[in-house]
């Protein structure tokens, strides 16, 4: 009784474990500790997000406008540029009026963003501070860029890690999907018994190698080869992931699909070649249609094991988190980022719970694919019954 | 001719099967030709790298020169620590859900969990043996850590396998034990745990070849770059052959010199995982025919 129910322990466990961690990110302010940021009492913008920050940082946001403030041109202010403004004797030799100089800055320039160290910000200071938003759980999966350990302001945004699993999976099936669907009806329909004896096992044992190999053939083989194709300056690419996963999603495709088609009854396809119809044509109007459910949880398995994938993908792909537009751009999924970023992320920091939660979305999206492959799976012997 | 529309239309059919059937006997030779490709690519350049020295010394110069014999000892340390832990309570779980549990909620419910665990991404136990055996439960990056991420790893195989096994056994068997007076758990380890036993050795043997190339697990529970000693505890961090496979090919001091190094890495990892393969196949097409026999 106890070990029966051990799985869904260690399920539950694994849930509890990765959502604690994961949880843990949100409601926080990704900004460096002990700084502010702050702008003249007559501004109207008080509060930024994260991703706004960065971009007035950059200097890729240069007017307030597109803040939700006036037209006036942003003045970036950081506390170094402080001896552009006052002369080291109005500072102080040890910076005891370095507080009250940037208060005055602050208050004398209308278009300015000053940011400077907490503890200048004391109660003399005549500015405004204005609130970075907290990190949740929307902003996490809608914002674009993915900068976890940058300065001032770390950006959580994992929207193109998502598109990125997504697009390399998808790509691997309609890539798989045709090729084992063949191969599945060639072994359930077509081929003696003798071939099938020497395919069969052939095909599984391509699902035992392991994937780590793959990722070192994909390396060595198809990213040269994909860069001499296409004349590209990397062959990392998307392409080659995907060709990658595609052929290590093909064993589930054609086993779970074959199975299916092997339990069309046989007075099914008996009743059509009596009609006259061919081989063939028996096949595609009577066993495919039958077996249609078998084949979408083959093809809908193949796409949770590509999705979840890590080391073949994380060798292959170039791991760059842009959104592709092209299959010949590079990509990161999310599954290759928690790989190659866990290790230098520090232990119950940011970016740490960052990975953490990454893999929650990962583990939602294999949970919700297993959940509808036991439903299609659980319908098809219901339907069978009866 | 009396129909000649008849004949064009059997001559379209039978047209049509042969380009369906070619073009997927075609496509499924194209797949298996697609393994043979990987393999021989492997052995072939493996096998110039492959000596007695490789799988017996220690590595030297960056990964360059030497041997890969630590992180053979560590893959080895691995997959007997993982099945020590996953091997008894996997049989014990397969054993209760098949033999013990009613059909009913709890029986379907223990059973959707199994094949979630199933599911869920080999970097996902990574994190999860990270948080939870490496930090919470302090055991650092070590053998135990380790083992013990690729043990639930296995978990739902071995599960999967025993139900398997238990299953094909007629119950006739188990009638006619309980008929002479025999308890349950009388019948369960004296009938149908020797006549399951073949199978269910298999499904470990299938399990090991699938922990020994598991890298993702391993990578923050237990893995290193480069240890100059063997471990001498449980505590110990380790080398492993999945993971010396993808250090040296994509991270190493000087990637283009230890090319040879990765090729017979790669090498011995796939004979691991064949012999593997092969030795659960043979077992059971062996088991299989004695079985029928009887």
């Amino acid at each position: 009784m106890v070990s029966g129910t051990f799985t869904s322990v260690i399920v539950l466990l694994i849930i509890l474990f990765l959502f604690k961690e994961g949880a843990g990110l949100f409601n926080q302010t990704p900004m460096e500790k002990g700084y502010v940021v702050a702008v003249n009492s007559s501004n109207p913008v008080s509060e930024l997000s994260p991703a706004q920050f960065k971009d007035v940082y950059d200097g890729k946001i240069i007017t307030w406008k597109s803040l939700g403030g006036n037209s006036d041109s942003i003045k970036l202010f950081r506390v170094d540029d402080i001896t552009s403004y006052y002369t080291e004797e109005q500072i102080g030799s040890n910076f005891e009026h370095l507080g009250e100089c940037i208060s005055k800055l602050v208050q004398k320039t209308p278009n300015i963003i000053a940011f400077f160290p907490k503890e200048y910000a004391d109660s003399s200071f005549k500015g405004k501070t204005i609130n970075l938003k907290k990190i949740t759980a929307w902003s996490f999966v809608s914002e674009k860029e993915w900068f976890p350990t940058a300065q001032p302001v770390a950006q959580f945004g994992v929207l193109s890690l998502i598109l990125g699993t997504l697009w390399v999976s998808l790509a691997a099936i309609l890539f798989a999907l045709p090729l084992g669907l063949a191969t599945a009806i060639y072994l359930a329909e077509i081929a003696d018994s003798r071939v099938r004896n020497i395919l069969k096992p052939l095909i599984e044992l391509l699902a035992g190698i392991p994937s780590v190999v793959y990722g070192f053939f994909g390396l060595i083989v198809i990213v040269p080869m994909i860069k001499n194709i296409f004349h590209l300056d990397v062959g990392e690419t998307a392409l080659a992931g995907s060709i990658i996963l595609g052929i290590m999603a093909l064993p589930t495709i054609i086993t779970v699909s074959e199975d299916a088609l092997r339990n069309t009854p046989r007075a099914m396809k008996e009743a059509s070649l009596a009609l006259g119809a061919s081989k063939w044509q028996t096949i595609y109007k009577v066993s495919i249609p039958y077996s249609a459910s078998g084949i979408t949880a083959g093809a809908i398995l193949g796409i949770g094991r590509a999705i979840g994938e890590t080391m073949a993908v994380l060798m292959c792909t170039g791991n760059s988190a842009i959104i592709p537009h092209t299959l010949l751009q590079p990509v990161r999924t999310i599954p290759a980022t928690i790989a190659a970023e866990l290790g230098e992320a520090a232990q119950g920091g940011m970016h740490y719970k960052a990975l953490f939660a990454l893999g929650c979305i990962l583990f939602i999206i294999t949970f919700f694919i297993n959940l509808s492959v036991e439903l299609i799976s659980s319908r098809r012997k219901g339907g069978k019954n009866e | 001719m009396k129909h000649p529309d008849h004949v064009k239309v059997r001559k379209k059919k039978t047209r049509n099967q042969n380009l369906a059937f070619v073009s997927f006997g075609i496509v499924s030779f194209g797949i298996v030709a697609i393994l043979i490709v990987i393999l021989s690519f492997i052995v072939f350049h493996g096998f110039k790298a492959l000596s007695w020295d490789f799988i017996t010394k220690m590595p030297e110069d960056g990964m360059t020169k030497g041997g890969i014999f630590p992180a053979i000892i560590g893959t080895l340390y691995l997959v007997t620590g993982s099945m020590l832990f996953a091997f008894p309570i996997g049989v014990m779980s397969g054993i209760y859900i098949n033999e013990y549990a009613k059909d009913g909620y709890i029986k379907r419910f223990i059973q959707m969990m199994t094949n979630n665990l199933a599911g869920v991404p080999s970097i996902v136990f990574g994190l999860f043996g990270m948080s939870l055996f490496v930090n919470k439960l302090k055991f650092g990056d070590s053998i135990l850590a380790g083992s013990l991420t690729l043990g639930l790893l296995a978990l739902p195989v071995v599960i999967r396998t025993t139900e398997e096994a238990l299953k094909a056994i007629d119950n006739s068997f188990r009638i006619g034990s309980l008929a002479l007076g025999a308890s349950k758990w009388q019948t369960t380890k004296r009938v149908v745990m020797p006549m399951a036993f073949p199978n269910v050795i298999t499904g470990l043997i299938l399990s090991i070849g699938r922990v020994s190339g598991e890298t993702a697990p391993i990578l923050f529970t237990v893995a290193a770059y480069f240890l100059p000693k063997l471990p001498h505890s449980i505590f110990d961090q380790v080398m492993a052959l999945p993971y010396h496979l993808y250090v040296i090919s994509t991270s190493g001091t000087n990637i283009e010199a230890s090319r040879g190094m990765a090729y017979g890495t790669a090498l011995v990892l796939i004979i691991l995982v064949l012999i593997a393969n092969l030795l659960a196949n043979a077992l059971r097409r062996y088991f299989g025919k004695k079985v029928k026999m009887n």
